[in-house]
């Protein structure tokens, strides 16, 4: 029991991350990385909604009709996340405002309803928690990842502590402007799924 | 009971909104309260900051209700409204500088020509704040708005009390590029706007963002601020708002209007 429950948590993190080898959640992942602070809400974020919604569908997964699944599901994960999103403009509003409207749009991010689809239906409750906080924490890493690489080579700093001082107020460090702009986190993110895949043969797709 | 049939279907869908509504509104009611008073304090904390009044572990609330005395103005008299002429919109409490330009009896349409800043509609009512110390008022902070390149910029712009100087200027609230657009925010840009003469001596609008440095040598740089490299279109943004709202259509006549009475009447 207790092994199964570590795969289940781990899995997700490594060998089976949403981001990196289901390819999925990548427009938030672009959006919310250019500081590593907000990137670091947004998980929290995710990783609340994604556990708490597989947990509340495999609850009720064997009353839930059919033909109205995915909109059960939707409704589900909907309002966890007007609920994520309510706490953080309560309690994080300095950084609720950075986030816009992304935590709003945690609703469309695939992992979640892919996790309910592909995993809550068919699980017993504990184990649908414990695989959305897996896939949550998978893709946290890669977030955290994008946002310390965006942050600190981009603004020079991490947690809007400076770390390399910038050129343009007397430090040696020269910017990479790219870094903060949307596009940079495509690169980045393929510069990891290259990385992976050259060390985990396995999860190279065959043509 | 057959799970999928016409039943079951209806009664689990009434179930999960009547949950999920109960759960979202218990959060959404609770937590209002926190939220409005973030709200506030943020407002605060802006007109505060752009004063230099902000002080460490001082509460913010405190030294607002000592310092700062707003007032709300009519931009096309310049005239202040009296505290009886104070409705449930126009008042300092509930002032919203976003909300007004769209409420059709309180609004007018900008000429095309004149919307330099690119707002469309302007409130004809404007909330102004008088920093008074020792009883006398030191600072006036005028808040202003426009478009950028990808959002409106919202921001509080303090003049000393010969009307004409920089005392500081910030954003509060945009949504340019970090590192290009964003960078407004930079505290090194923030403060070469101060001491910055924005009239000259005939009560001419003069200031201007430039492209490039400023050269400190030459007679006019006091009238000058250097743009943002590589944020051409939110530093004319910020230029043609900072212009728009100091200029007629802004807050021109007030200013002509507080010069001619003085700044203490």
């Amino acid at each position: 029991m207790l092994v199964k429950i570590k795969r289940t948590l781990l899995d997700p993190v490594f060998n089976n991350n949403p981001i990196t080898f289901q390819v999925l959640g990548i427009c938030s992942a672009l959006a919310v990385t250019s500081k590593l602070e907000t990137a670091i809400v947004m998980s929290i974020a995710v990783i609340f909604v994604v556990s708490f919604s597989n947990l509340s569908v495999s609850l009720i997964r064997d009353y839930i009709p059919t033909s109205i699944r995915i909109i059960v599901e939707m409704t589900i994960i909907a309002s966890f996340v007007i609920i994520a999103d309510q706490l953080i403009k309560a309690f994080f509003f300095e950084i609720s405002k950075q986030l816009s409207v992304y935590v709003g749009l945690i609703i469309t991010n695939c992992i979640i309803l892919g996790r309910a689809e592909a995993f809550a239906l068919k699980n017993p409750p504990l184990q649908s928690f414990i695989d959305g906080i897996g896939n949550g924490i998978g893709y946290t890493l890669i977030l955290i990842v994008l946002a310390f690489f965006r942050e600190l080579f981009g603004a020079g700093k991490l947690l809007g502590y400076t770390i390399l001082p910038l050129n343009t107020e007397g430090g040696w460090f020269i910017p990479n402007g790219l870094l903060l702009l949307p596009a940079s986190a495509f690169f980045l993110i393929g510069f990891i799924i290259w990385i992976i895949r050259t060390f985990k043969k396995e999860q190279v797709e065959e043509d | 009971m057959e799970i999928n049939s016409t039943k079951n279907v209806i009664k689990v869908a009434i179930g999960v909104c009547i949950v999920c509504a109960v759960l979202v509104s218990t959060a959404a009611v609770a937590l209002k309260p926190l939220q409005k008073k973030n709200k506030k304090l943020e407002k605060l904390k802006n007109i505060l900051y752009v004063a230099d009044l902000l002080e460490k572990g001082k509460n913010i609330e405190e030294i607002f209700k000592e310092k700062i005395q707003p007032a709300i103005i009519e931009l096309e008299t310049g005239k202040k409204l009296s505290k009886e002429n104070y409705t449930k919109i126009l008042n300092p409490d509930n002032f919203n500088i976003k909300k007004l330009p769209h409420n059709p009896n309180l609004s007018i349409k900008i000429p095309k020509g004149m919307d330099i800043a690119g707002i469309k509609r302007k409130s004809r009512y404007m909330i102004v704040y008088f920093v008074k110390q020792e009883g006398k008022i030191k600072k006036i902070i005028l808040p202003v708005y426009g478009l950028g390149l990808w959002s409106t910029m919202y921001g509080l712009l303090a003049l000393d009390d010969d009307l004409k100087t920089v005392s500081a200027f910030t954003f509060y609230e945009h949504g340019e590029t970090p590192g290009l657009g964003g960078e407004v925010d930079n505290p090194r840009w923030k403060n070469l706007w101060k001491g910055k003469i924005v009239f000259d001596k005939n009560w001419k609008l003069k200031i201007e963002i430039i492209k490039g440095k400023v050269n400190a040598t030459k007679k006019d740089s006091k009238y000058k601020i250097d743009g943002l490299s590589g944020a051409t279109i939110t530093t004319r943004g910020v230029n043609n708002l900072v212009r728009f709202w100091l200029g007629e259509s802004g807050y021109g006549t007030f200013l002509k209007k507080l010069r001619e009475d003085g700044v203490a009447g």
